[in-house]
């Protein structure tokens, strides 16, 4: 009896988005009196940081800073039509959308500033620090501020933008069967390091160390959060978490936290990633989905790392001690020691 | 149902309610005082969302009775914030990106803090010991611990400046 370990690896292409009939998201932007810009979603944060994301994205496109950006999720009776946050999808289509609006909602910004300054709006920029300048000379400038009070008070003007991002319903290929169902593919690779117990058939996941290539990190802190937590999650899905542990006796299933089995934060093992960018040519800024994916390479990478020690592949989850001491016990009965 | 007359001091303020004899601490600091940071989870004591510091020992507010709660001094989130000032454990988890949904981390500061009250220079089990009882489902932890350990060493420095 001993403790033994051993290390695998897996690997992860994950498609943004899905295709049921077509993955349409919209996005309206428009500005308050004073400046601000408030962009209304029917899209949910559910903690992954979407607003804040969204904030950037549009602050980027306007050429505001992001501050001055308020994302409003508050109602999907009302608000602009969004599949909603799922699939990893969350950052790109309604990003896409997002630049859409703000696109428009700048030309208009743009049109007025230069009627304000008396100059071609084609000459017109933003400096990310709420004013917009001529080209090449800034002190002739006007503040978004002022700028959004002209269009309201004197021109008449809203200044606002529709946009959608739609990846039309993609059909199989009769003959191939060949579909696009998704857009941009992310990537990910896991290695996992194990230690098994051979007489408690107890596993430890040791280390998790993942390369990911995301497009580009809009958020790089963010990118991480969900990195660490997703492979925490994955660690959870590959040795404890499951809703029928005697199945398929029902009964037997977990009612509440005590009998649902999760990794506390004694279990952790050490995490270690890696971030690559290559920007996707239809990302918002060369962005990928970076979400559900991350819970995805660390479980098949476990389950090889768990080969590796012990030589007993298990193919069914979680990997739990039962499991894995039964097949220490299967392989021992065929070759004996 | 009876009314029980329950005093404590509460972020500092005297509290006196009438409640319902056998309600919870939990019901109260939501339902009465309408403090509604101290999260409702499992109502059975398995998840830490409830947290609150009593005496300064973290405690799991839905198992608590409030009558049980009179004479003592209850901490909740909305007591770390002075004058507007986080407190350094909640600017830790901010900077250190230590919440996503939100819904654990004022138990899981509350746990923290009754460390950091006794414990200066935790060590990372400490840590690991102080919130195992707080479930989290979206971090990982590793972002919580780091941020704990972040705010016991500014805490410390914090006082090295002002003794």
């Amino acid at each position: 009896m001993a403790k033994k370990r051993g290390r695998g690896m897996a690997a992860v292409n994950y498609p943004t988005g899905m295709n049921l009939g077509g993955d349409p998201s919209q996005a309206l932007v428009h500005a308050t009196t004073t400046g601000s810009f408030i962009v209304t979603l029917s899209s949910v944060d559910l903690g992954q940081g979407l607003k804040t994301v969204m904030a950037q994205i549009c602050a980027e496109t306007l050429g505001v800073p992001t501050e001055n950006v308020i994302i409003d999720t508050a109602d999907t009776d009302t608000g602009p039509h969004c599949m909603g946050t799922f699939a990893s999808r969350g950052t790109h289509r309604i990003g896409n959308a997002i630049i859409m609006a703000a696109k428009e909602a700048k030309s208009v910004m743009l049109e007025v500033a230069a009627e304000e300054l008396e100059v071609d709006s084609g000459d017109l920029q933003t400096d990310g620090a709420g004013n917009i300048h001529v080209k090449g000379s800034p002190q002739k400038s006007i503040s978004v501020f002022n700028t959004a009070l002209a269009a309201h008070f004197k021109h008449g003007k809203t200044i606002s933008g529709r946009g959608i991002f739609l990846q039309p319903r993609s059909y199989p290929e009769p003959e191939t069967g060949k579909m696009t169902p998704a857009t941009c593919y992310a990537h990910a690779c896991t290695v996992a390091e194990v230690e098994v117990d051979t007489e408690t058939g107890e596993v430890r996941v040791l280390s998790l160390k993942s390369a990911y290539e995301v497009g580009r990190a809009l958020n790089p802190r963010m990118v991480e959060q969900q990195i660490i937590g997703g492979a925490w999650m994955g660690l959870s899905h590959a040795l404890y978490e499951t809703t029928e542990p005697y199945y398929p006796d029902r009964s037997h299933g977990p009612v509440d936290f005590n009998q649902y089995l999760m990794p506390g934060p004694g279990d952790l093992p050490e995490f270690e990633n890696v971030v690559i960018e290559r920007p996707a040519a239809d990302g918002p800024y060369g962005a990928k989905g970076v979400g559900e994916m991350t819970a995805n390479s660390p479980i098949p990478a476990i389950a090889n790392a768990i080969f590796d020690a012990v030589g007993v592949r298990v193919d069914s989850l979680p990997i739990t001690p039962e499991k894995v001491l039964r097949g220490i016990q299967a392989l021992n009965a065929r070759a004996p020691y | 149902m009876t009314k029980v007359a329950v005093q404590f001091t509460l972020n500092d303020e005297e509290q006196n309610e009438f409640v319902d004899s056998g309600s919870t601490l939990l019901a109260v600091l939501r339902g009465k005082l309408g403090l509604y940071s101290t999260k409702a989870g499992c109502h059975q004591g398995s998840c830490g969302a409830c947290t609150v510091i009593i005496d300064g020992e973290p405690r799991l507010s839905c198992l608590t009775l409030a009558q049980r709660c009179t004479g003592r001094m209850i901490t909740t989130i909305e007591g770390l914030t002075r004058d507007g000032a986080l407190h350094p454990l909640q600017q830790a988890f901010m900077e250190g990106f230590a919440a996503q949904c939100g819904f654990c981390t004022p138990g899981m500061i509350l746990a923290a803090k009754s460390l950091l009250d006794r414990n200066q220079s935790p060590s990372r089990d400490d840590v690991i010991d102080a919130i195992s009882g707080n479930i989290c489902r979206c971090t990982g932890y590793e972002p919580i611990i780091a941020a704990v350990l972040a705010a016991a060493e500014q805490m410390r420095a914090e006082m090295k400046k002002s003794a």
